[in-house]
């Protein structure tokens, strides 16, 4: 505190060397930090080891390399229901529609998990809900859901929409509980119905949100339908693993590259557009 | 001059506006107004075109869900009674249920501190306000983009197939995640860190590292502590399925489950990772709020 005071002490300015002195030192802080993250590392060292390369691992770390070098072009632009262009627009669709699945799902899964809007226990329960759907992974939901819908494309779109509930509605209930009220007091004192005051007081404040959220969770969506397809759910993963097992590298380097390529269009995508809507 | 001015505004106005000219309304001052034509039909004809497109492509079949469901709820019912006896009352069974759980957390552990590790001086090389030159910058930042776009599982698979089955191949992919994400957070708000004190520093003649190291950690080491956690979330979770490739993990026991179709197991195995899971975040969301 003296230290402090003589800071702001206009008459007595501190010389260089009193300012270096009373800088402030973490080095406890940083010392705890360290050995931490030490006890963490050579207990996880316990049951990871290196075993050396697998016996073909040369072989097929080459095989990698050199089908990312040289993709199969034939692959890379067929047209027809095996070629790279359609397994791409199955996994985007796949996407799409469990994006928005999802997000209309998620709408009353959130206003019922807010303690803004019902009582306490009740947004606890429906909080629990939500964690226990985003716990369990995607690889499983998809596998359950084959039960239902048999392998297919259908099965992804089923288990992206589950899956992309957890998180949207965790984001979902921060924009509702971000609302400012009072200007529903002004739109009152305007002389506003009820319907007036959700239309322009409620809805301009979490509809940018609510989107943003979409397209955000639409980019996590087109990754997760990539490897949803290693389960036989549909999208691009089912031939890539079967040819990743077969050892055809040209293949893989074909669907390697569109699927890098598909990605980055989408997050520029979705970067821009979701800079747009929080600019208004 | 005027002419380029015009050129840049046409530019400028977008494509919809140069097609269909805007409202034009006088107020009653005598000011005039544009209102450009609403972008909300473009949007929802747009979306209903993509959703169409995508049920065609996909077979979406609601019939199927309702003619079905009665599977989901069954295999639910079932997760829901969860195992017991993986809790202590099957000897056998308990350790392979947590050795399994604690190989997760390992892999996931191991992977977030050395994932992290690579990531900081490559996320200072990545940042534009320290590392002048371009073309280094563009190059990391591709090859950044470039990783974080392949799937866990993906690499989780390369990995398997060069470094053999087992937790080291889920520790590379986990390793290689964290790198892709950690890094690309970190160049990021390295960019909106204030930069007088790095060059006051650098004006006392100190060099570039140890002008970075007074100036710019101090600044952003609880930004990446809180990264780092984050990470380690995140990890938690994409580690329990790696083992579905062969990777270790709980992943194997799911697979494995999943093939006999024993879903009490199941459960049992998806109970202890929501209990992990949930351990975690909190404990994580407590520290990442300490550290702001």
């Amino acid at each position: 505190m003296a230290k402090t005071k003589s800071l702001l002490n206009a008459d007595h300015p501190l010389t260089i060397e009193e300012a270096y002195e009373s800088r402030p030192r973490l080095w406890w802080l940083y010392t705890l930090i360290l050995l931490i993250v030490a006890a963490l590392l050579g207990w996880s060292g316990t049951s990871i080891e290196y075993k050396g390369l697998a016996t073909k691992g040369m072989t097929i770390a080459q095989g990698i390399g050199y089908g990312l070098v040289h993709p199969d072009t034939n692959l890379l632009f067929n047209l027809t229901n095996e070629g790279v262009p359609y397994q791409l627009l199955q996994t985007v669709a796949i996407a799409v529609l469990g994006t928005l699945i999802g997000g209309v799902l998620a709408i009353p899964f959130s206003f019922l998990a807010c303690d803004r809007i019902v009582p306490k226990p009740v947004a606890l329960i429906f909080r629990t809900v939500i964690l226990g759907i985003r716990t369990i992974p995607s690889l499983v939901w998809a596998l359950v859901w084959i039960r239902v819908t048999g392998p297919n494309a259908f099965c992804g779109v089923v288990t992206e929409s589950v899956c992309s509930i957890g998180m949207i509605c965790k984001m979902y209930i921060t924009a509702i509980e971000d609302i400012d009220t009072k200007i529903l007091e002004s739109l009152d004192a305007a002389g506003c119905n009820g319907f007036q005051k959700v239309r322009y007081g409620i809805l301009p404040q979490i509809i940018p949100n609510f989107i943003s959220t979409v397209i955000y969770r639409f980019d996590i969506n087109v990754k997760d339908a990539t490897t949803l397809g290693i389960v036989g759910a549909g999208g691009i993963g089912a031939a890539l693993i079967q040819c990743m097992n077969s050892s055809r590298w040209s293949m893989v380097g074909a669907y390697l590259t569109g699927m890098i390529v598909l990605m980055i269009l989408i997050e520029l995508f979705s970067t821009k557009v979701r800079a747009k809507l929080a600019r208004g | 001059m005027r002419k380029k001015q015009k050129a840049e505004a046409a530019v400028k106005t977008p494509l919809l506006d140069r097609l269909i000219p805007p409202r034009e309304i006088t107020l009653p001052n005598g000011h005039t107004v544009k209102k450009p034509v609403s972008r909300a039909p473009f949007i929802a004809v747009l979306t209903i075109a993509a959703i169409w497109i995508s049920a065609v492509v996909t077979g979406f079949d609601f019939r199927i869900i309702i003619e079905r469901g009665h599977q989901l709820g069954y295999i639910l019912g079932r997760i829901f009674h969860p195992n017991w006896s993986y809790f202590g009352g099957d000897a056998a069974g308990t350790k392979k249920l947590m050795d399994a759980l604690f190989d997760t957390i390992k892999m996931s552990i191991m992977g977030s501190v050395i994932g992290a590790t690579m990531a900081l001086p490559i996320s200072v090389m990545a940042s534009n306000n320290i590392n002048r030159s371009t073309g280094v910058v563009w190059f990391l930042r591709i090859l950044l983009m470039v990783i974080r776009t392949l799937p866990t599982l993906i690499i989780a698979k390369f990995a398997a197939l060069i470094f053999g089955l087992g937790t080291f191949a889920g520790t590379v992919a986990i390793v290689v995640f964290t790198f892709g994400i950690v890094a690309k957070m970190m160049y990021e708000s390295i960019e909106t860190i204030d930069m007088g004190a790095f060059e006051a520093t650098e004006s006392f003649g100190a060099n570039k590292f140890q002008s970075f190291w007074s100036a710019c950690m101090p600044q952003i080491l609880p930004t990446y502590l809180s990264y780092c956690l984050y990470s380690l979330e995140m990890n938690i979770r994409a580690a329990a399925i790696l083992g579905y490739v062969g990777a270790g993990g709980l992943g194997i026991l799911i697979n494995e489950f999943i093939g006999w179709r024993d879903y009490e197991s199941l459960g049992a195995v998806l109970l202890a990772l929501f209990v992990v899971v949930l351990i975690i975040e909190n404990t994580s969301q407590y520290l990442r709020k300490k550290l702001s």
